[in-house]
């Protein structure tokens, strides 16, 4: 089985810089890390290649060149290949117009490779938009089915897909076949660490990085032109002010002033 | 430039109203509140998309909350949402009489749904909004929503293309006071997707292993942390109080990763995204990736023996002491004010 693993390298969500011009998250600076929903993805597609040793796990990414980081770090946990979009014509590309270029991405890292891939895995959503956008937008532009908030992957003898997919009450299990997208919640275990070995292949790696001219895009449907949502403006929510601390003489009255207060307030 | 492949032909915005068994989810009959708000402002319906099967229940319901007309899609192949014919039948609406403004909620159905319909109609789409209005400027609606786990607000607009879509998370919006005396024109839908041509095929469903829990539904959450120091807690302490305040058990992450309970229980960066009335925190620090997830909570308390704990910073109420101590006298208080 040939899996595409599309992943996103995020800022450190607790440090935040804005650039004040375009109201865009300013990237350059702030620690960056392989956006965890995306580390279980390839945690799922690294556990099915841990069974059947045919299968190839392909990493791709769309970012700056900061982010062959985020892709060492995945060729080090279980990617065999990683490929990198970067150009300026993607800068500023909302959830619509990423999915149009992960797609033409992966169009011409099939031709490259000369394989077919037999699903495409994301993480359920990146925690710097969290939007839980772009799997199901490239599977869109691609015609293939999806199943999100997958939490276990399997393929099945006859070449299709089963998935655990979690509901807000309980899960189902769902078949797909291929080819199909799958995006992935956090499961009940964590992904693999890097050994030495598998951290010095990954830096010696080469990741080649494919511009707009190598895949081929419509410039018009990328970046900024090719986004329909546009950011108006964006600001710091105003912080909470801590509220009342009680700490009376004995826990039960503690309790007992903290219920007066509830009951006070409407709360309960 | 991006052009759009829709105009709007009315004013109308539309309302998806997920179903489950005919019925209306709640989710849907919120966003009747801020849309008819929208609707208003744009000078046009609010219009409830329906889909699902023996959906009377669902229509029912959304007149009564609010919708202004009802289109329904109710047939057989609808009766379990799959991506691929929910998909199809919004976009062939949409076809036919494309409103300015589609609201979804931001629920595992809507945030499937949501980006494959607005990818096939190529608009923006804004994820788990938190308000909503009317840009003055431009008439068009102005989406804000949180980024960087509530670090960040953003408003958002789609410009130039239609429908302009956005999500909601449950219990972000409050629902209309029903008045089963409305009535309204509910327009039959004859669009039936071949159900041979549904790509995902359910195999199985599984109940969650003991107790359900929707926490993104709840209105009522008491979450236990590493404070707990065991998973005998949540069952000697937390879900006691759950019960008595009739609310829902949470958890933080570290609580999930000692495996003291079920990661469907946990709230933050990477569990659920939360927003009851009330939230009571037990024995959370309240690292930031746990604020990301219950920040957004109408009132917070909190029970901690170190009153330096972060959670002190976002709570209304925080009691310092020890948990084992003050939830079972709470309990004991809510209890005996029901009797």
């Amino acid at each position: 089985m040939n899996i595409l693993v599309c992943i996103k390298q995020v800022p450190d969500t607790t440090i935040i810089k804005i650039d004040p011009e375009t109201n865009t998250l300013m990237r350059e600076g702030v620690p960056a890390i392989v956006s965890p929903f995306d580390a279980y993805a390839l945690e799922a597609a690294a556990r099915i290649k841990d069974k059947d040793k045919d299968t190839k796990i392909v990493v791709l990414s769309m970012g700056p060149e900061q982010a062959l980081a985020a892709l060492k770090e995945c060729l080090s946990v279980g990617g065999d290949k990683a490929y990198l979009v970067s150009d300026r014509a993607c800068g500023g590309s909302d959830t619509l117009a990423t999915g149009y270029i992960l797609s033409q991405a992966k169009e011409k890292i099939e031709e490259l490779e000369g394989i077919k891939f037999d699903m495409l895995m994301f993480g359920k959503q990146a925690i710097d938009g969290d939007t839980a956008q772009v799997g199901p937008q490239v599977a869109e532009d691609l015609g293939i089915p999806q199943v999100t908030y997958a939490w276990e992957v399997w393929p099945t003898e006859d070449g299709k897909v089963r998935v655990k997919k979690e509901l807000e009450e309980g899960f189902e299990i769902l078949e797909v076949g291929c080819p199909c997208a799958v995006t992935v919640t956090k499961p009940d275990y964590e992904p693999r660490f890097p050994t030495i070995k598998s951290k010095m292949a990954a830096n010696k790696a080469k990741i080649p990085v494919l511009n707009a001219a190598d895949c081929g895009l419509d410039v018009e449907r990328s970046g900024l032109k090719g986004s329909p949502t546009k950011v108006k403006k964006s600001f710091t929510p105003p912080r909470k002010e801590g509220g009342l601390k009680i700490k009376e003489e004995t826990p039960e009255e503690s309790a007992q002033k903290l219920y007066d207060l509830l009951k006070d307030k409407g709360v309960i | 430039m991006l052009q759009t492949s829709y105009e709007a032909k009315t004013k109308d915005l539309w309302v998806f109203i997920e179903t489950k068994d005919g019925k209306a989810k709640n989710v849907g009959l919120e966003l009747l509140n801020p849309g008819r708000r929208l609707a208003a402002i744009q000078g046009g319906k609010t219009v409830a998309l329906v889909i699902g099967h023996n959906c009377d229940e669902a229509v029912k319901e959304a007149i009564a909350h609010g919708a202004d007309k009802v289109l329904l899609v109710d047939n057989e192949v609808y009766a379990h949402y799959t991506t691929d014919a929910y998909t199809a039948a919004i976009v062939h609406c949409v076809e036919a009489d494309c409103p300015t403004t589609i609201l979804m909620g931001a629920s595992p159905m809507g945030r499937d749904l949501g980006p494959r319909v607005a990818g096939r109609l190529k608009t923006g789409l804004t994820a788990d909004c938190t308000s909503l209005d009317i840009d003055e400027n431009s008439g068009k609606v102005a989406w804000t929503r949180p980024a960087f786990g509530g670090n960040l607000m953003a408003t958002i607009l789609c410009p130039f293309t239609f429908p302009q879509i956005g999500t909601c998370r449950p219990g972000v919006n409050k629902k209309l006071e029903p008045d089963y005396n409305r009535t309204a024109d509910v327009e039959k839908i004859d669009f039936v997707f071949p159900a041979d041509q549904i790509r995902t095929k359910l195999i199985e469903t599984i109940a969650e292993e003991g107790e359900k829990v929707d926490l993104e539904g709840a209105e009522i959450i008491v979450s236990g942390g590493r404070g707990l120091g065991g998973p005998e807690g949540f069952e000697t302490t937390i879900k006691p109080l759950a019960d008595a305040l009739g609310g829902v058990v949470g958890s933080s992450r570290a609580a999930v990763d000692a495996g003291w309970i079920p990661h469907s229980h946990q709230v933050g960066q990477t569990g659920k995204t939360v927003g009851p009335k009330l939230y009571v925190a037990c024995g959370i620090s309240g690292a930031i990736q746990h604020l990301a997830g219950m920040g957004s909570s109408d009132f917070i308390v909190c029970i901690n023996k170190d009153p330096e704990a972060p959670i002190f910073g976002v709570a209304d109420l925080g009691v310092i002491g020890n948990l084992y101590d003050v939830c079972p006298a709470l309990t004991k208080l809510v209890l005996a004010d029901k009797d």
